[in-house]
């Protein structure tokens, strides 16, 4: 069993502050992390390296930094990690960088051995589409299983696997063959903290890196900003919405609570329920 | 028939053969100077569950109806599932000119190929300029597949929809962690594809004097030749979608634990409503991830909304604040809640709840007013 964990190396989106002043994002001193989502991908995998002795390779397609990231895969217990990287790749949308990384499993499916499951995300925090997972799926002709919050079981004889799939009104219990790929929720795990081997192999680790010269049969036409049809024409911060709070306040519980539901029942918001 | 075959004998032994890629599934240089005139129209992809539509379907064909006129064409939508030809009739009678109509026994539950198999066939052959879907778990599996295959540039979760006078859909979403909001064009490529969020454009009334075709597609796979099974879907109670909600009561850490979501769900019974909760409570263990609003949850346009010990972080405000009136109770007078409240309360929820329920209770009573059926 070989499991290819996709992961992105993305700005902590949380740390991300608006300058009120200039309507410009700050990203100054904003730390790079692992898109969180994909940890959860990267611990599924790795319990299948402990369950079954599945062999996990980490795969991510980013700027030469991103070795950070690919080492911290490492120190949790991946077993080797791939990183492409070219200045060709920049500007990609999810259309072209579909196209990279499924190239690039292909790629690592020739040279580590054949891919039987692919883990993606369900979304990153920068591109937060969700749209590369069934992107890459499509591209290498394999059956996606998105939005899993469960492996409930993997049979390595029949190729099989069966997952939970999160819905807005229950959980669908899905089963297809392997190769397969699969997007993650957080609810499916809880990542592992690195350990201590795994720590002493990252300080060491470096990932095997490719650029497009080591892709044989690459279409330039098709990467980076060239090969992504989806343009941003413009970003702007919205205006919050005014409204004009107003303050209840009484002699006692009882007294403001009439009072609000006064209010209600007055309100325009009681007419649209039908209340009034 | 023989190509299918062939692909299943390689998907039961993964081990003798390497993957290839289908290298067909990319944009070229020659799509770019491609005549995309002939692509005309607008195609809603309605999402169907057991023959009941989501709701953001019929959001949609109402925002649909919107650009549709303002592009001077016709608004289609695309209707896939077994039994669903009422779903058909409804769609034309909120807002679609016409419909194709994919009814199928292997069609009864959602799965990826035999449903993206049947839009793109539709899509190949009426060429619409514009696909909507919606951003639910199905929308974005099945616009993913679809956009790649075409290929074509797809803008997800989008909460704001317009064309200009290029006829260049205006696809903005909110980006950074919703801190901004980004508009995305796709220029060179036919069709523009979207998905967009439940619960922020308007449904059309039904209007059962509309008219229209129905044009039925054929199914494009067998079941024998589909590899992914829906074993079992476990209905979830506590599985709430909060988007589609008139009324919503949400807690957060100021409940202090789970009894107090218990006191909330009694006053939202009171309203006739559901509860909600900040990110604090549903990552303290109180309440499932479901019920979260916010950023990293759901987007609400209730019509009443109580934010009961909820400080009012960004990234939960940017989720409820389009509810038409916002009622926040919270003990700390700065709490920036009150910024987006309509109505604010500074107290001991503890005490204002029970209250207010009590009080709810007795105006129904007296105004003889029923709990909304919801
Ligand atoms: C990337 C990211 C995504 C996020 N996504 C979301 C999201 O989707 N949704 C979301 O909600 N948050 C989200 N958050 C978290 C958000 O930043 C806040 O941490 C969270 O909303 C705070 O929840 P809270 O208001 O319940 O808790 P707190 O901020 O702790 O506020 C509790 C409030 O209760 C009041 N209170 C306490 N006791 C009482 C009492 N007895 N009576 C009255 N009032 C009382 C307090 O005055 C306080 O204002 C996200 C954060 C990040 C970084
Ligand atoms: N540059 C990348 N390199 C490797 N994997 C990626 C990359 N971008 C996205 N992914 C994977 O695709 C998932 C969805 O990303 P997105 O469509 O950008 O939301 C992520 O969670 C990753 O698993």
């Amino acid at each position: 069993m070989h499991i290819v964990v996709c992961i992105k190396q993305v700005p902590d989106s949380r740390e991300i502050r608006i300058d009120p002043n200039t309507n410009t994002l700050v990203r100054q001193g904003v730390p790079a992390i692992v898109n969180y989502y994909d940890l959860h991908g990267l611990e599924e995998a790795l319990r299948f390296k402990d369950t079954v002795g599945a062999r996990v390779t980490v795969i991510s397609m980013g700027p030469p930094s991103a070795e950070k990231s690919l080492r911290q895969c490492i120190a949790m217990g991946a077993d080797e990690a791939v990183l492409v990287s070219d200045r060709a790749f920049a500007g990609a949308d999810t259309l072209a960088t579909s196209y990279v990384v499924a190239l690039t499993i292909e790629k690592v499916a020739q040279e580590f051995g054949i891919v039987d499951l692919v883990f993606c995300g369900k979304q990153t925090l920068d591109g937060d589409t969700g749209q590369v997972g069934p992107g890459v799926a499509c591209r290498l002709d394999y059956d996606q299983l998105t939005y899993v919050e469960k492996v409930v079981a993997l049979d390595e004889k029949n190729h099989t696997i069966t997952v939970h799939r999160h819905l807005e009104d229950g959980v669908e219990v899905v089963q297809t063959k392997l190769p397969a790929l699969i997007t993650v929720l957080t609810e499916l795990n809880k990542p592992r903290r690195a350990s201590l081997p795994g720590v002493l192999k990252a300080a060491q680790y470096k990932p095997v890196v490719w650029s497009t010269n080591d892709f044989a049969n690459i279409d330039r036409s098709k990467i980076g900003l060239k090969g992504s049809p989806t343009i941003v024409s413009k970003t702007w911060v919205p205006e919050p919405r005014k409204v004009n709070t107003e303050m209840i306040d009484g002699p006692s519980p009882e007294a403001i609570a009439a009072d609000v539901t006064k209010r209600l029942w007055s309100s325009e918001a009681a007419s649209r329920l039908g209340w009034a | 028939m023989s190509d299918m075959k062939l692909e299943q004998d390689q998907k039961q032994t993964p081990s003798e053969n390497a993957p290839k890629m289908r290298r067909d599934l990319s944009p070229s240089e020659a799509v770019h100077e491609k005549d995309w005139s002939d692509h005309k129209g607008i195609l809603i992809v309605v999402e169907q569950r057991g023959g009941i539509a989501k709701k953001v379907s019929w959001q949609l064909l109402g925002e649909g109806r919107r650009l549709a006129d303002k592009l001077q064409t016709h608004l289609s939508a695309l209707v896939i599932g077994s039994n669903v030809s009422g779903l058909a009739k409804e769609a034309i009678y909120r807002g679609a000119d016409n419909v194709y109509l994919c009814d199928s026994v292997e069609l009864e539950n959602y799965r990826t190929r035999p449903y993206s198999k049947v839009c793109l066939a539709v899509i190949r052959e009426y060429k619409p300029e514009i696909v909507l879907l919606g951003a639910t778990y199905t929308g974005r599996d099945l616009a993913g597949a679809i956009a790649t295959h075409l290929p074509t540039g797809l803008t997800a979760d989008c909460t704001q929809l317009d064309v200009d006078e290029n006829r260049l859909l205006l696809a903005s979403r909110p980006a950074f962690s919703e801190k901004m909001l980004a508009t995305i064009l796709c220029k060179q490529y036919k069709p523009q594809m979207a998905t967009a969020r439940s619960g922020v454009f308007l449904a059309l009334p039904l209007d059962p004097t509309r008219q229209g075709d129905i044009i039925t597609i054929p199914s494009q796979m067998t079941e024998g030749e589909i590899v992914t099974q829906v074993l079992d879907f476990l209905e979830q109670t506590d599985h709430v979608s909060l988007e589609d909600q008139e009324i919503i009561v949400a807690g957060g850490r100021g409940l202090g634990g789970p009894e107090g979501f218990v006191m909330l769900q009694e006053f939202a019974d009171a309203l006739g409503g559901v509860v909600g909760a900040s990110r604090a409570a549903v990552d303290a263990g109180w309440i499932g991830h479901d019920h979260q609003v916010g950023q990293t949850g759901s987007t609400v346009r209730s019509k009443l909304y109580f934010a009961i010990g909820i400080s009012g972080a960004v990234q939960h405000v940017v989720g409820m604040q389009n509810a038409d009136m916002i009622v926040a109770v919270n003990r700390d007078p700065q709490a920036p809640i009150f910024k987006v409240a309509h109505l604010g309360i500074v107290g001991d929820l503890f005490t204002l709840v029970p209250a207010l329920t009590e009080a709810i209770r007795a105006q129904k009573r007296n105004s003889g007013s029923v709990p909304v059926a919801l």
